[in-house]
Order: structure tokens, then sequence, then C-alpha cells
């Protein structure tokens, strides 16, 4: 079941083709739920099941679809699929639904989702479809968990709401780190991210519009 | 008109959509290389969301809404779930009509904007001007104005944006950051900037 190609297709989105820190896709409602590690959690589940559900209905259908209502047609089954999850999560996690406000609605226009429909569900079998959606949700989650994760151990000094570090006002040493709470606390995590993953995989970086300095430079490229 | 002036000045600056709220940046980040284009994209957002927020606005109050359907004796009925396929719906087709609008009045906006026209179906910033509408009740001219600011402040951080990234690309920005990763950094500055109009009340 689990030949090389489909390992590859579940594994690679999740570090060497990573959809926010290299293809630049879903980054709009990422970013705004991380200030806590719950409702991370919570949006990549709803993230990661809307994106295989509706990879795997497009694929059932790719060769039913008139191209030229496609999008509209994707757009549709994203959307049922988000009202589900949205309602299901109003119903069983009332409160985590409130933190996440519209963001759950916004999955819609995420453009991971509507991305890997017309990518590759569109023209691949059910199963690849299905592991390559998967592999994308996962790649997803692994980055916006891990920027919420640092966000509240910085900002406040715990980790799913448990308190690891005491705080300065309770009597303990750390005192927070407001800014990591904040929206622009969010930008500079995410760039010291990308920073990070490009620094241990070269073959990602972006070439320079323009060259400067290359004289002055040590290493030879 | 104080409270419409207000509210207008907290969707540009204080609750800026790109910066404070994140909406939008695939595009944000990806059509911010040249001013240019940036202000093409602007405009046509700002178009766009003035249109559509009001007007998803008008249907969940007289269709989607609990107890909105009485006019047509059903006060029981609650389609709130309807609302973001009806939302994205909305979206989608405003900018169809607009789309062949330009085309037929305005060509030569038309050919300016080229394909940032039919991207903007999918650019959460105008899903999320609608949805943070509906969540906050507004009323018609209420929403009428937040769509016009929200339009306005995303227009205007990507435009600002784009100007940043023309002078940035002549600097010499360490190997693993160049492209996406400074763009990132830069656009938390600015977030911290735009976070310096917090509190301002008019």
């Amino acid at each position: 079941m689990m030949t090389s190609k489909s390992a590859r297709l579940l594994l690679e989105p999740i570090v060497d083709n990573n959809p926010i820190t290299l293809q630049i896709l879903g980054i709009c409602s990422a970013l705004a739920v991380t200030t806590k590690v719950a409702p991370a959690i919570t949006m990549s589940i709803a993230l990661t099941l809307v994106l295989v559900g509706a990879s795997l209905i497009i694929s059932l259908i790719r060769r039913h679809m008139p191209s030229s209502i496609r999008i509209i047609i994707q757009m549709t089954i994203i959307a049922s699929l988000v009202i589900v999850v949205d309602e299901v999560l109003k119903a069983f996690a009332y409160e985590l639904s409130k933190q996440l406000s519209v963001f759950v609605g916004l999955i819609i226009t995420n453009c991971i989702v509507l991305g890997r429909a017309e990518a590759f569900a569109s023209k691949n079998p059910p199963w690849p479809s299905v592991l390559d959606a998967l592999g994308h949700g996962i790649g997803y989650s692994v980055i916006l968990i891990g920027v919420a994760a640092i966000r509240e151990l910085l900002g406040s000094g715990s980790l799913l709401e448990v308190q690891l570090l005491p705080l300065v006002k309770e009597g303990g040493w750390y005192e927070p780190n407001g800014l990591m709470l904040l929206a622009p606390g969010a930008f500079f995590i995410i760039g010291l991210m990308i920073w990070g993953v490009r620094a241990w995989k070269p073959e990602q970086l972006e070439k320079p519009d323009y060259r400067i300095n290359i004289l002055h430079r040590t290493e030879t490229r | 008109m104080e409270h419409y002036l207000s509210l207008l000045f907290k969707a540009i600056f204080v609750e800026n959509l790109a910066l404070a709220f994140f909406l939008g940046m695939c595009t944000f980040l990806a059509v911010s290389k040249k001013v240019e284009t940036a202000i093409g994209l602007g405009i046509a957002v700002i178009v766009v969301q003035t249109i559509t927020v009001p007007v998803n606005g008008l249907i969940h109050e007289y269709l989607l809404r609990e107890g909105a359907l009485v006019w047509l004796g059903l006060p029981d009925l609650d389609l709130s779930f309807l609302g973001l396929i009806t939302y994205i719906g909305v979206i989608a087709a405003m900018v169809q009509i607009l789309e062949m609008l330009l085309d037929r009045y305005f060509p030569v906006l038309y050919q300016a904007l080229g394909i940032f026209l039919p991207l903007i179906t999918v650019n959460c910033a105008i899903l999320g001007g609608s949805l943070f509408m509906v969540e906050r009740g507004y009323n018609l001219i209420e929403s009428t104005v937040y769509g016009l600011g929200t339009g306005f402040g995303w227009a205007l951080a990507l435009v600002l944006l784009a100007g940043i990234r023309e002078k940035l690309k002549y600097s010499d920005v360490p190997d693993g950051l160049q492209g996406l990763g400074i763009t990132f950094i830069t656009t938390g500055l600015m977030a911290m900037a735009f976070m310096s109009f917090s509190g301002i009340q008019l």
C-alpha cells in the first residue's frame, strides 16, 4: 500500500515543500489563531479535515467536472465542508469556536485547499489526492502549532494553559513578552522560522534580484 | 457622523485587516513586489470590498438571520448556517459582474487590473470583512463605511509594503532570509508601526 511514491506525496509537503514556508499558501488564517496552542490545534485539525475531504470529493468527480465551471464547483464543495466543520465545532467545542471567531469560516478562502484541489486533486486519482492533502495538512499543522507553542510560551509562559514559566506578577521569575501575543510577534516568528528552515535546507533559498558586494564576500558559491 | 468617522478610522488603521488580523496575506506577500501592481490590486480590493460587505449585510439581515424571513411568514427559520456559502457566492458573483462591467465601460482599467480581479474572490480579506461585519452586527451604513475602510486599509498596507520591498531589493539580506523571510519581518515592523494607532478614538 505504502509505496515510495505515496510516501513521497505524504512526506514532501511537511518540510521539503511546506505550504507555508515555501509555497506562500494558507498564511492568511494561519497567523491569527496562533496566540495559544489549543486553538491552533483545533484549527489544524479543521483545516486538515476540510483539505482531505475536499481533495477526495474533487478527485472522485474530476472526470465529470466541466473545466469552465470547475472553480465554482470546488468552492461549493469546500464551503459545504467548512460549514459542517463550523457547525460541529459550535456544537461540541463552543468556547474554542468563539476563540477562532471568523477564522474557521475563512478556511474557505485558504489558498492551500483551493490550491491543492486545483493543482493536484483535479488531475489525480483519489488515493494519491488524499495522501497529498494529508501531507499538506500536516505541513500546515506543524508550522501552525510550532508558532503557537513559541508565542504561548514566550507570551504568557504557558503551554496548553499549563503554566511552565512562573510569571513575575504571580511571584515567579518570568516577565512575559507581550509582543509575542500581538500581531508583529507572529510575523517575526514566521520570518525567523523560514530562515531556520532555509538554513537547514539550502535548496529552498530564493535568488536575490541583485547581487551585491560579491567581490567582498569571502565564501565562494 | 462622528460615529462613522471613528469606524472608518478604526477599520483603516487600528484594525487593519492585513496587519492586525493577517487577512489576505497570501496575495499581500505575493503581489507586493512592485508599487504599480500593488496600486492596481489595491483599487480593485477597495471597490469589491465596498460593494460586497453591504450586500452581504443586506442578505444577512433580510434572508439568513434568525427570524429574518418574517416577511415570508416563516418567523422561526434560522438560515444563518448557510452564511458562509452565500457570502462566498455573492463575492464570486460580484467580482464576475465587476469584471464584465469594467471590460465593457472602462477597458483601460480592466487591462490594468488584469489577473488581479478574479484573484480577489479567494482573498480572505474580502470574506473576512463580510464575516466581521456579520459578527459585529453592523447596519447598512455602518457596513458600507466598514467595507470602504477595511478595503482602503488593506490597499494602504499593500502599497506601503511594495514601496519598502522596491527599495529592499538593493540591500544585502542574509541568504536564508532572502525573499519571503525578510518580507515577513518587514511586515512585522509595519504591523508594529500601525499598532501605535491603537487606542486613538475620534
